[in-house]
């Protein structure tokens, strides 16, 4: 159920690679070296990463090139961490942003 | 000390790299991806003599060329200012401060975001996405997705996402609205398309434009378009239909659609839901342009090399002493262009700090851009020339310091 192209009619085959492992809101993955977080997680079907840190909608990549920081996520504690930009190390611990207080909202009244 | 730091490591910053370190210069180069190459990296398009634009192979090429000649490439930094000193500019990054006599800014573009409802459900992205993920990070974006959005790059996008398997189920337009503009619009995106038509890599899109030349003809050509669209490669290219919205709890699972009038309005009672896992969004392309712009460079408005960019003139200075800018921060071509100009700038930085022996060097290189944008395959915009006479003028007006 891996998502990876090996097998690429103009690319070629990807050489094997070293695996890596991590985990992404606590549940183990494995990715390969060279992978950055999105791909892997996408690889594994793993599509939000994030909510809205207001609203709590689901989020994932959007222009995966750095840009719009759509797939901001928390690794080994440091948070708002580009996945699309991020290779994964191994035993890396990413986890994924979560919604966030607004006491200020609605004229300063937190629900 | 470095003589010269260059910010992005995609053609024009890898090719400027080169040429002024082979004059001597030693150079830094840094890029916020983990890896060199910029766009490139991820281009797969068929030449008109059917031979494969392999971006991955360019960029290794080039990356490799930059080291031999002493470039010190280092990835994963990003560059968040710049700010003139009293001896050239400093520069920020996400590992400290760096400190340049000469500075080449080399960007690139960023891709218009365009929000159709429902484009923030997980498994819509933007077209280049699906394009770095397939080709770069190999990895599939979906089974089945829909393109919103028609222009020379997401054709050329759909057609590298087929190749990897993906199945596009068809490509539309995004609604419209003034958000989106012309590419909501059926005979606009007709005329656009058939203004690049004879670069397009399909025989169908060739042949309309002999037979729709005029504006009549354009008119009927929209009009009766054929409701299923017609097909390249299989992928059916449907300028009649538009996306309402894209559909989905928590990714995406459709995307409502409707037939649309040759002027983009939904026509009652054809609407359906077609389903996706997948949605790319194309919205073009506009030069990344911001650090040039809090360095303090003038700019211009030019619509047809993308939006913003920073005047410059053939030399590629800008009108701040040391700050040069090169690719398609300059406007928005393909990589053989921004390579092309990315030696010019990187001799004419050889050529300030007085290390260029040769000046017919930089005055062949200057030739070469021109020569190389009349042979492009991909061409952005058919009015390309006409901007890049305006910038010129522009700088000469504004007398960019002539070294
Ligand atoms: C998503 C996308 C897809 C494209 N696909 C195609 C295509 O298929 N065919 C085609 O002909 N053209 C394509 N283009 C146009 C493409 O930009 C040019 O062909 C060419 O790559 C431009 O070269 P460049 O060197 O000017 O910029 P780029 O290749 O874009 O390189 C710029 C580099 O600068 C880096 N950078 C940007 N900002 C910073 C910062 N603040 N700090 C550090 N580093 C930074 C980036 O990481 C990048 O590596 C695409 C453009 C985009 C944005
Ligand atoms: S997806 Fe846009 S910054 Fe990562």
């Amino acid at each position: 159920m891996s998502q990876r192209i090996v097998d690429h009619p103009v690319l070629g085959s990807l050489a094997a690679r070293n695996q890596l492992r991590f985990t992404f809101n606590g549940t183990p993955y494995s990715a390969y070296e060279g992978e950055t977080i999105a791909a892997a997680l996408l690889a594994s079907g793993v599509r939000t990463l994030r909510v809205h840190e207001e609203k709590g909608t689901p989020r994932g990549i959007y222009c995966n090139i750095g840009h719009c920081y759509e797939c901001r996520v928390n690794v080994d504690g440091v948070p708002t961490v580009r996945a699309c930009m991020t290779l994964v190390q191994d035993g890396m611990q990413v986890t994924a942003g979560t919604v966030l207080p607004t006491p200020l909202k609605k004229g300063g009244h937190s629900q | 000390m470095i003589d010269a730091l260059i910010i992005g490591a995609g053609p024009a910053g890898l090719s400027a790299a080169i040429a002024c370190a082979k004059q001597g210069l030693s150079v830094r180069v840094v890029d916020e991806f983990y890896r060199a190459g910029g766009r490139l990296l991820g281009q797969l398009h068929q030449e008109p003599d059917g031979t494969w634009w392999n971006g991955i192979d360019e960029a290794t090429r080039l990356d490799r060329e930059a080291r031999a000649v002493g470039v010190e490439i280092e990835c994963g930094v990003s560059v968040y200012n710049v700010v003139p000193s009293p001896t050239g500019w400093i520069v920020s990054t996400t590992t400290g401060e760096i400190e340049t006599p000469q500075l080449l800014i080399a960007t690139g573009a960023s891709e218009t975001a365009v929000p159709v409802p429902g484009w923030t459900l997980p498994g819509t992205m933007s077209i280049g996405a699906a394009q770095v993920m397939t080709n770069v990070q190999r990895v599939r974006v979906g089974e089945r997705g829909v393109v919103i959005g028609v222009n020379i790059l997401s054709v050329a996008i759909a057609r590298e996402l087929q190749l990897a398997g993906i199945k596009i189920d068809r490509m539309i337009l995004p609604p419209v609205s003034t958000v989106t503009g012309n590419a909501g619009v059926p005979e606009e995106v007709m005329r656009s398309l058939l203004r690049v038509a004879h670069l397009a890599p399909s025989p169908i899109i060739r042949w309309g434009s002999q037979l729709m030349k005029s504006t009549w003809m354009q008119r009927l050509g929209v009009s009766l378009y054929p409701p299923q669209g017609f097909s390249m490669w299989n992928i059916p290219i449907q300028l009649r239909t538009a996306a309402l919205e894209i559909v989905g709890t928590s990714q995406v699972e459709g995307v409502r659609i409707a037939r649309i009038t040759p002027d983009g309005q939904p026509v009652a009672g054809t609407e359906q839901i077609i389903p996706a896992d997948f949605v790319c969004i194309a919205g073009g392309l506009s030069p990344l342009a911001e650090l040039a712009a809090i360095a303090g460079c003038p700019f211009a408005y030019v619509p047809s090399l993308g939006g913003h960019v920073p005047i410059h003139n053939d030399q590629m200075q800008t009108s701040l002493p040391g700050l040069f800018v090169a690719g398609n921060i300059t406007g928005v071509e393909s990589a053989k262009v921004a390579m092309a100009q990315g030696t010019v700038a990187g001799l004419s930085m050889s050529y300030s700090r007085g290390a260029l022996s040769d000046r017919e060097l930089l005055e062949n290189a200057i030739q070469q851009v021109s020569s190389v944008r009349q042979r492009a395959t991909i061409q952005f915009h058919p009015d390309i020339v006409e901007g890049r006479a305006l910038v010129g003028n522009l700088a000469l007006a504004g007398s960019v310091n002539q070294s």
